[in-house]
């Protein structure tokens, strides 16, 4: 594996530049000159919101910076409240190019769409020039998600994905499991495998977070089509989604933009601290796959067995089919089989190293079914959080 | 060739992995069950005679619990079963638990 080294010594598997509207306004604005490159490495992100937000700031320049980025155009429309100087200026110290069309200030859209797009075409050039050194599996940050989810999830594609996390921790890797809402009746069982007992009470506390949140929204992280998929409840969904995380001990607890810098397993707490005041804590899939891309993960593991088709901006998805079902009808999509399980063609451990293999093919180039289908998803959205603790990153 | 699994010894329930038809014939708690309707894959059928408020158990973990009697070979879905936790939304307004 070869990989982008950048200024703060992490390295890259991805050059993309993204295209980042710092309000909805801008959204237009940014779309065009990003859609005007389809097919090159420019990917488009953005937050839609024009009152600030702390979480919002922090996971924008946490991706303005990710590795696998080597410059960003930042679009506003010049009134809005996100910090946009100091965005800009965090580009400009990690040595990417980084540069700001101001709509209001350029003239207009045609303007702005104009200025937006010869600087592109310069930085794209620009980006060819950094330098790839090696990387190993110890370089890499891998987050996995579950989307989709039927019944097929928890025998199949997630326990194979927990096998090809404990290789990846096995080899000095960095693996990230999120999304706390679906650890709901497990808290006791997750919370032993801890490096530290006060780590512990920090991952049985997130849970118990998660569970007051949901039951104040008045629902659960469940959709009807994990009940048509044979999930019957918010207890046996979590269970299957748990076990992507495989057996390896839990090095610590993060929360959106903090990155892990050692090697191990991290639980992400992705349900906001205090009073729910901003809605549901994800209200999609790709709400988790850009926290954890916010958190360094080079790449995605994402499993479905009612089939999505989601990919991501920045960093590469790779879709890991648990149906066989599903797969028959949507192999374009998938890039890994892990339904032949039910059929007796493969084991847990022959799947969960095929996706060890993708996981470094896709890292040294090769592209992911959704990269290939043009997929670049992306949703941000309000969040209130505290800092975490000493306690959840022991050292 | 056996369209059912345990996935855990301590598991209640058995999962269907690759869908029955109706006329399908299984083994359960050492009694022949025939399927009269197709069930889906990955939905779950009762391993043993549940009673009202009984735990189920899959993965060797509670999951929640039965809301009816239940002989061995039903089929436990919505209409049978419910959350410990959080009510299940689904899209038909029968299905869904008061808690």
């Amino acid at each position: 594996m070869q990989g982008y080294l950048r200024s703060d010594g992490r390295k890259g598997i991805r050059n993309v530049i993204v295209v980042a509207y710092l309000v909805e306004c801008a959204h237009h604005v940014a779309r065009e000159i990003s859609s005007s490159f389809k097919g090159q490495n420019v990917h488009l992100i953005g937050f839609p919101g024009c009152f600030p937000n702390a979480y919002a700031d922090r996971i924008m320049n946490a991706l303005c910076i990710h590795p696998n980025v080597g410059g960003a155009l930042l679009v506003s429309l010049g009134c809005e409240s996100f910090n946009r100087n100091r965005l800009l200026e965090n580009i400009h110290a990690s040595g990417r190019p980084g540069h700001l069309v101001g709509i209001q200030k350029q003239g207009g859209t045609r303007k702005a769409v104009s200025d937006g797009k010869e600087w592109v075409a310069n930085a794209l050039k620009e980006i060819e020039k950094v330098e790839k050194v090696d990387m190993q599996i110890s370089d890499l940050i891998v987050g996995t998600v579950c989307g989709g989810s039927d019944a097929t999830s928890g025998i199949t594609a997630n326990p194979a994905v927990g096998r090809a996390f404990d290789r990846l921790v096995a080899n000095n890797g960095i693996a990230i499991f999120e999304e706390t809402g679906e650890m709901i009746g497990l808290e006791g069982i997750m919370s032993k495998r801890a490096v530290t007992p006060e780590l512990s009470e920090e991952l049985r506390k997130s849970v118990e977070k998660a569970a007051k949140y949901y039951t104040i929204m008045g629902h659960g992280s469940f959709a009807p089509g994990n009940a048509d998929g044979g999930l019957t409840t918010i207890e046996e969904k979590s269970m299957g989604a748990y076990c992507k995380s495989g057996n390896s001990p839990i090095s610590g607890l993060i929360k959106p933009g903090d990155v892990p810098h050692k090697a191990g397993l991290y639980l992400m707490d992705v349900v906001p601290d205090g009073e729910p005041r901003f809605g549901f804590p994800n209200i999609s899939d790709n709400a988790e796959i850009v926290e954890m891309i916010a958190s360094g993960s080079h790449l995605i593991l994402f499993t479905t067995g009612r089939g999505s088709v989601v990919g991501s901006a920045i960093s590469p998805v790779i879709k890991i089919c648990a149906n066989p079902e599903t797969y028959e009808r949507m192999d374009e999509d998938m890039d890994i089989n892990a339904g032949k399980i039910l059929l007796n063609k493969a084991t847990l451990d022959e799947t969960g190293n095929e996706i060890f293999e993708k996981i470094i093919e896709i890292a040294s180039g090769g592209l992911s079914c959704s990269e290939e289908l043009g997929h670049q998803e992306f949703i941000l959205t309000y969040k209130t959080f505290e800092p975490i603790g000493p306690s959840c990153l022991p050292q | 060739m056996n369209k059912l699994i345990q996935i855990h010894p301590q598991d209640n329930v058995l999962i269907v992995r690759q869908s029955i038809e109706p006329g399908d014939k299984e083994m359960i708690n050492d009694a022949e069950i025939v399927f009269d309707k197709p069930i889906a894959l990955g939905h779950k059928i009762a391993a043993i005679h549940l009673q009202k408020g009984d735990v189920i158990i899959k993965y060797g973990v509670p999951i929640g619990s039965a809301t009816m009697e239940l002989v061995a070979g039903t089929h436990i879905h919505l209409h049978n079963m419910k959350s410990d936790y959080i009510p299940t939304y689904t899209l038909d307004e029968e299905f869904i638990h008061a808690k």
